[in-house]
């Protein structure tokens, strides 16, 4: 690809004491990609991602959305400009509906999420939008339930609406299956495979077979430094990254 | 916190959906509304005596919904309210003696005060949370009881603030002996500040508090700057109680230093949780039924009253998670627990 990449990560290092996390790690995501990022337990694999959408500020290196530099901005405004993530932990609104979940970003979004007054017009608008973000991921019939009673399968495909609901140029889905009993997958991995095709995604996966076939590109991460990165082909024949994840059963 | 089984039924959710509020159209939210507006219009004429303690009542009420704001909406866990109380209530008796005596430009005064101070203090201590929060709200509410302790020429330190005149309002309502002016003088401002909390906690800004109190990373995650919600909040919250604290100081013409004391945050925090937090209403629930069972239980015994509201919020957190106001729908479900047991199959 020729075009600039929308996200290009260089040199990020971050470390807890002496304990290190993130070491001079480099990354480029262009429009469309299709990015996995795995490694073992540890790794360093969330803390990226909380890097790179701020909720921890990185020791050094540059991040930039767009040729825009945003490692110094606070995590809400890198979410206006593009960069939206999932959580490996559900991180809901668990005591709202599934719709008010998805409404409330698109409020905020359309920047409206401040105003106290007249407002019912544009929030019927953010209601109907988030039916339709749901619809189309497939629990659009769920819309009305408040989000604690969901099995946590739909759960997690609500965290990936959010996500898509804020119009993200940028997505990092942090393990979206993880957790979810195996005869529910394939539902997400419809969803992720019907994710617009001009987002620049990095997933975060253990399921290999996930990964596999989602990604274009793996990035292996250990102890907070790209140990590899290829095509999915290389990398589960890579007898280094095999010695060190996937282990000899795998693949 | 996350329902794993699929086939377990789960509790009914409190009332925080905001899916009620667009169907609550029907007779009975109506009579819910109307009721507590209809018993403070009655009370006017039915009070005698009583129109004083009335009036306190009132201005409570207004306390505990501008903790209500801060607590229950946004989830924000202060002790500090009385600080913006004592304030309002301060500015107010102070503005009447040294710039004027009309009561509304003193009120204005004392709402903008308060707001003032809610908003450089929440400004300074908001990125806080929890207990850390909670200790800083304590030692602001203690420096300002301590000033005003000791700024005697001020504010007359234990003795009081006396000596305060106020103007009847528009130059017709004269504040009486009997209480009639400022009776109803505390009812429209606490009508006023309840439809502008009314709107607030339904409008966007409303439900970006509510995810905030829920969880404040989430949030986060979507673009929320928190930090600003809160203190957005925190601001208005102060500013309606020191609106609290100027009624006060007008119905009262006194203010004394008891206003700024921990005793003050300590006991509209009961109020608030006695009635139900997240409700609005249960400011009203919360402050009448702790002024009535103080007044029906000090003739027994001046302490006994004390021993009766503590148990009462003991039974209210234990049993009822939504205070007073839950009662209705908790008995609901006992009447029908009740009436589906005597199966035994």
């Amino acid at each position: 690809m020729s075009a600039a990449p929308v996200l290009s990560v260089r040199g990020l290092c971050k470390n807890f004491g002496a304990l290190i996390v993130a070491q001079a790690i480099d990354v480029d995501l262009f429009a469309g990609a299709r990015v996995g990022l795995i490694g073992p337990n540890g790794a360093g694999k969330t803390t990226f991602v909380n890097l790179l959408t701020g909720f921890l500020h990185p020791d050094a290196g540059t991040i930039t959305l767009d040729g825009l530099s945003i490692e110094t901005m606070v995590a809400e405004r890198r979410v206006h400009h593009g960069l939206a993530r999932t959580h490996q932990i559900n991180t809901l609104l668990v005591e709202m509906t599934v719709r008010d979940n998805v409404a409330i970003a698109i409020a905020e979004r359309e920047k409206f999420a401040w105003r106290m007054m007249r407002y019912k017009p544009q929030w019927r608008a953010c209601l109907e939008e988030a039916q339709t973000r749901l619809d189309q991921i497939g629990i659009g019939a769920i819309g009305d339930r408040i989000v604690r009673e969901l099995p946590y399968g739909q759960q997690r495909l609500l965290e990936i609406a959010i996500a898509l609901a804020l119009k993200p140029r940028v997505l990092l889905l942090d393990e979206p299956a993880a957790g979810v009993p195996s005869a529910e997958t394939h539902h997400i991995h419809d969803v992720l495979s019907k994710l617009p095709k001009d987002i620049a995604i990095l997933i975060i996966e253990h399921d290999m077979d996930v990964i596999f076939r989602f990604a274009q590109e793996i990035i292996v991460l250990v102890q907070g430094r790209v140990l590899r990165r290829g095509v999915p082909a290389e990398i589960a024949t890579d007898p280094e990254v095999r010695a060190v994840y996937l282990g000899r059963t795998v693949v | 916190m996350t329902a794993l089984n699929r086939d377990e039924p789960v509790a009914a959710p409190p009332a925080t959906s905001f899916g009620a509020m667009t169907s609550g159209r029907s007779w009975l939210a109506l009579v819910g509304h109307a009721l507590p507006w209809a018993i403070i219009i009655v009370f006017y004429f039915m009070a005698g005596g009583y129109l004083s303690l009335g009036t306190q009542v009132l201005i409570w009420i207004l306390f505990a919904l501008s903790l209500d704001l801060a607590l229950g909406y946004a989830g924000i866990v202060t002790l500090g309210q009385a600080a913006f109380f004592g304030l309002g209530a301060y500015a107010a008796g102070l503005f009447a003696i040294h710039v004027s005596p009309d009561p509304i430009l003193g009120h204005i005064a004392a709402v903008l005060i308060a707001g003032l101070f809610g908003l450089v203090t929440g400004a300074m201590i908001l990125h806080t949370t929890g207990v850390t929060f909670l200790m800083l709200t304590l030692a602001i509410v203690s420096i300002l009881f301590e000033y005003a302790n000791q700024a005697r020429s001020l504010t007359g330190g234990d003795d009081g603030l006396q000596g305060v005149k106020i103007d009847p309002i528009f130059g017709m309502f004269e504040f009486n002996i009997f209480g009639e002016t400022a009776y109803v003088y505390a009812a429209v401002v606490l009508f006023i500040w309840f439809l502008i909390s009314w709107r607030i906690v339904h409008s966007p800004f409303g439900r970006s508090l509510d995810g905030i109190r829920q969880n404040a990373r989430r949030m986060r995650a979507i673009g929320t700057p928190v930090w600003w919600r809160l203190l957005a909040v925190y601001t208005l919250s102060a500013a309606m109680a020191g609106s609290a604290g100027a009624l006060s100081a007008h119905a009262t013409r006194f203010v004394g230093l008891s206003v700024l004391s921990l005793l003050t945050s300590g006991i509209v925090t009961v109020m608030l949780i006695l009635g139900g937090t997240r409700r609005l209403y249960g400011a009203f629930v919360g402050a009448a039924v702790y002024y009535l069972v103080q007044d029906a239980t000090a003739r027994i015994s001046p302490y006994f009253w004390e021993f009766v509201v503590g148990l009462m919020l003991i039974a209210t957190v234990l049993f009822l998670e939504g205070g007073l106001l839950d009662l209705g729908r908790v008995g609901r479900r006992l009447f029908d627990r009740l009436r589906r047991r005597p199966d035994p199959t």
